[in-house]
């Protein structure tokens, strides 16, 4: 599901040609793999398939990357390259090539972040109400964030970031993909009441070490795509003025979690690009509570977010065994 | 009021730095008819200040409206008054393009004046949707007919047998205070227009002016077209409009509530699907010696008549007919037409109902039926409709057709009323379809306005159209079935209809159960 991360890193020019000789690239077509299947054409084709999915207990399947127009990538990381080289931490670069393939698409709703777009109003919908109760906020108004200091860690194409500046906050948007930062930025100047976020490519330790500080970091399905969760963590608390909100989602490390998120998005159904997820790197509820509490953070709220195959569409609810969001408050030092 | 009309038109004008020019001299317009009489020295000064406005340029770089609703009639208006009446929609910029003079009109009804053909009958949900944006006191200050009795007549001739079904409903059968509200259409939509100006904390704006072109951005996937686009014009994003008076505006979200020509339907490119029922409706307001109480309706071989109360006396007749006949009667001598009006509602069509053998074999039935429960109108005898003495207004004819869009929705464009849908009015329904709609987008916004959602995306739409349309759909389907049954003028099944028809009289829960969906508050009839 998770299709943001942070990053902290090596440069993009190293991590793409690393990538390309340590991974096998997938040249299929984008369109091929993205678009739905039916059922019983996706499981003929899946049995067919030698590399099919292995099983949780077994080592990492191979990562498919998406088919990379290899030029365009090539472009932006020379165009930047400083931008990249200035991060000193351990960014995962496989997960920054990945993305940047298919940041074109981030604001088609049918594309391959179609699963971000059904889940947004939901996030939102928990944000919403944590940070009302956390900030006192009447939640029965159009713009209760207003005035609030929020950075929107691993910001993709903005569609997060865009609706938390209508609900009234101060939104800085951030992204290790300068493609990433382009797509969201030109999105965001379309409209006048968007126009207003500030959208860096900088990684959360980059913004850190620039002691900057915001009312509240929220960082959606991205820790699952870092290499040092626990420092990544460390970083979004390090972001947050005392006493203020830190919002963490991600998936859990569970056989659900794995069917669903790999075998039935990636592969049966086709919603995402195969490798998107890697379920050795999905955190559980348990680990998440810890390495926030390393970082200061005391967990107040706790939620799993269920998908209706029925109607389509995505509720709050008490299961955290696939997609979960966690609420917590930076203790004062 | 007066103070607090001219306090809105000053924040408009500050708030609004959009709506200048034409608009502004709209405003003044608009103040001038709402006062009446020896208070129309207020206008100059109002004039003034509207003046004031004008300084206000429109730019092309002009903030982008929230909304802009195409048409300001009863649902347009319900819509708006939805919006400004919730505290996530309220803060939200409207625009309502409409060339209506009337909406600029406020007028005021006095009593002894003669009702207008044009009536609805509303729903008891509608009058509850109604209460919650604050229009139904307004309603209640004019003319409107409450009523708690229904009667419905099949007669049957043929066969040898002479006969008449009838059904009667009680409101109290399903435990409501009534069964409906017959309100002039004028009423409703000055009702409307009073709680939105009185309560409005929107920032609106009136286009007195048609809509002569819409141009909806197309989806763009990747970012090269987010370049052209964003090169093409600043806002892209949006759908543009261009209006009749040489304006354009834009809005992230275009409401088409322009009827069942819409405008905003065909430049969307949104399909329908039409027929014609070869049909027209002739409608008027009579006049009893007693005041009526009782909503009437009678299912002849040409079509179907009712007679609806609209109080002082007065009832309000929609009868369907082939076009030729109903010209003929548009243009038939009052006396004469009021005669044919009772003909078709009483006389000439034999014995009362209960004498005949199928009534005895229906009552029969009922008896063991009656374990289902008590239904108290079953035993109520028939009654014969007050006579219609004179024809009180004038007469109006129009075509009958029936018209279901494909989709409500595109992307940044939704239909609503009868821009969606258009039904055969032998039910009434059509207008409480209508303000079904508005409230269910309203809610739906409100949501999509609470998780900072863009208005105009198709998900956020597709909810609104989810929530409606299949409902709709089992209406019109139902209407249309209704018209169908009762077109068909062949022996036998005309008397298996009228048996049909008598015997729900006699099954409380079916009964139960269409009193409720003809009430609006349930979406399908026997499964809820």
């Amino acid at each position: 599901m998770a299709l943001r991360w942070c990053l902290r890193g090596l440069a993009l020019g190293r991590a793409i040609g690393s990538s390309s000789s340590r991974l096998q690239l997938q040249q299929s077509t984008n369109n091929a793999l993205f678009s739905a299947r039916s059922l019983p054409q996706a499981l003929q084709w899946w049995r067919s398939r030698a590399d099919a999915p292995l099983p949780p207990s077994s080592p990492l399947p191979l990562i498919h990357l998406p088919p990379p127009d290899e030029s365009k990538h090539r472009g932006s990381a020379e165009g930047d390259p400083l931008t990249f080289s200035a991060f000193s931490s351990s960014v995962d670069e496989v997960e920054v090539a990945k993305f940047a393939a298919i940041a074109d698409t981030w604001w088609d709703s049918d594309g391959p972040f179609k699963p971000l777009h059904s889940m947004n109003p939901t996030r939102l919908s928990f944000i919403r109400s944590a940070l009302c109760r956390h900030f006192g906020r009447d939640p029965n108004c159009a713009k209760p964030l207003e005035g609030l200091k929020i950075v929107d860690v691993g910001c993709g194409g903005g569609i997060l970031s865009e609706p938390l500046a209508r609900m009234g906050a101060v939104v800085t948007g951030i992204d290790a993909v300068e493609k990433n930062i382009k797509i969201a930025n030109l999105h965001a100047e379309l409209d006048p009441v968007t126009s207003s976020i500030e959208y860096r490519c900088a990684t959360a330790e980059k913004m850190a070490e620039e002691q900057q500080t915001f009312d509240a970091v929220i960082s959606l399905e991205v820790i699952e795509h870092v290499s040092d969760p626990a420092g990544f963590c460390k970083s979004l608390g390090d972001l947050a003025v005392p006493d203020g909100a830190i919002v963490i989602s991600t998936i859990n490390r569970t056989i659900r979690s794995y069917a669903v998120t790999i075998v039935a998005a990636e592969y049966i159904l086709g919603w995402l690009p195969k490798g998107t997820h890697q379920w050795s790197s999905f955190v559980t509820p348990e680990e998440l509570v810890l390495i926030m509490q390393r970082a200061s953070i005391s967990v107040q709220e706790m939620a799993g977010f269920v998908y209706n195959p029925l109607t389509g569409e995505w509720s709050l609810s008490d299961d955290t065994s696939v997609n979960y969001v966690a609420c917590g408050i930076k203790r004062n030092p | 009021m007066k103070s607090k009309i001219e306090k809105k038109l000053l924040s408009q004008h500050q708030l609004n730095a959009v709506a200048a020019g034409c608009l502004s001299r709209n405003y003044g317009r608009t103040f001038c008819s709402v006062v009446e009489g020896g208070e129309s020295s207020s206008c100059p000064k109002a004039e003034d200040k509207t003046d004031q406005g004008e300084k206000f340029e429109r730019t092309s770089k002009a903030e982008p409206y929230d909304i802009a609703i195409v048409g300001g009639g009863m649902v347009g208006m319900a819509f708006a008054c939805a919006l400004s009446r919730n505290p996530m929609t309220k803060h939200l910029t409207v625009a309502i393009i409409d060339n209506n003079p009337a909406l600029g009109f406020k007028t005021s009804f006095k009593r002894s004046e003669i009702p207008d053909p044009r009536v609805s009958t509303v729903t008891p949900a509608t009058i509850s949707f109604f209460r919650d944006i604050g229009a139904w006191e307004y309603v209640l200050q004019q003319r409107h007919a409450y009523f708690d009795k229904m009667q419905v007549i099949f007669p049957f001739i043929g066969l040898g047998l002479h006969w008449v079904g009838y059904t009667r409903y009680n409101a109290r059968d399903v435990g409501k205070e009534c069964l409906g509200c017959v309100v002039e259409n004028k009423v409703l939509h000055y009702s409307l227009l009073s709680s939105f100006q009185s309560g409005a904390e929107l920032q609106w704006a009136l286009y007195p002016a048609r809509l002569s072109s819409m141009t909806v951005p197309s989806p763009r996937s990747v970012s090269s077209r987010i370049m052209s686009q964003l090169e093409d014009s600043p806002s892209g994003r949006f759908v543009k409009l261009d209006l009749s008076d040489g304006n354009t505006l834009h809005a992230r979200l275009v409401v088409g509530a322009d009827g069942s020509k819409s405008n905003v339907r065909e430049m969307a490119a949104l399909k329908s699907t039409q027929r014609s029922y070869s049909q027209s409706a002739i409608i008027c307001t009579v006049e009893h010696a007693v005041e009526n109480d009782c909503a009437w309706q009678r299912f002849l071989p040409s079509g179907p008549i009712a007679l609806l109360p609209v109080g002082d006396r007065f009832s309000n007749v929609v009868w369907s007919m082939r076009p030729e006949e109903a010209s003929a009667h548009k243009s038939m001598d009052g006396d004469d037409l009021a005669k044919a009006i009772n003909r078709a509602m009483d006389d000439g069509h034999g014995p009362q109902p209960g004498s005949g053998v199928l009534g005895g074999y229906v009552e029969r039935i009922s008896s063991f039926t009656s374990w289902w429960g008590p239904s108290s109108s079953a035993a109520e005898p028939f009654r014969a409709p007050p006579r219609v003495t004179a024809v009180a207004s004038e007469r109006m004819v129009f075509p009958l057709s029936l018209m279901h869009a494909h989709d409500y929705v595109t992307r940044r464009v939704a239909l609503v009323g009868d821009a969606a849908h258009t039904v055969h009015p032998l039910a009434g329904q059509g207008v409480n379809m209508g303000f079904g709609d508005a409230s269910a987008l309203a809610k739906v916004i409100a949501e999509g306005v609470s998780v900072g959602t863009d208005l105009g995306e198709l998900t956020l739409l597709k909810r609104y159209e989810k929530e409606r349309k299949a409902g709709n759909a089992t209406m019109m389907a139902i209407l249309d079935g209704f018209q169908k049954a009762f077109a068909v003028d062949a022996g036998p099944l005309n008397l298996l209809r009228a048996a049909a028809f008598h015997g729900a009289q006699y099954i409380p829960p079916l009964k139960r159960n269409i009193i409720s969906y003809a009430s609006g508050d349930q979406k399908w009839p026997l499964f809820s």
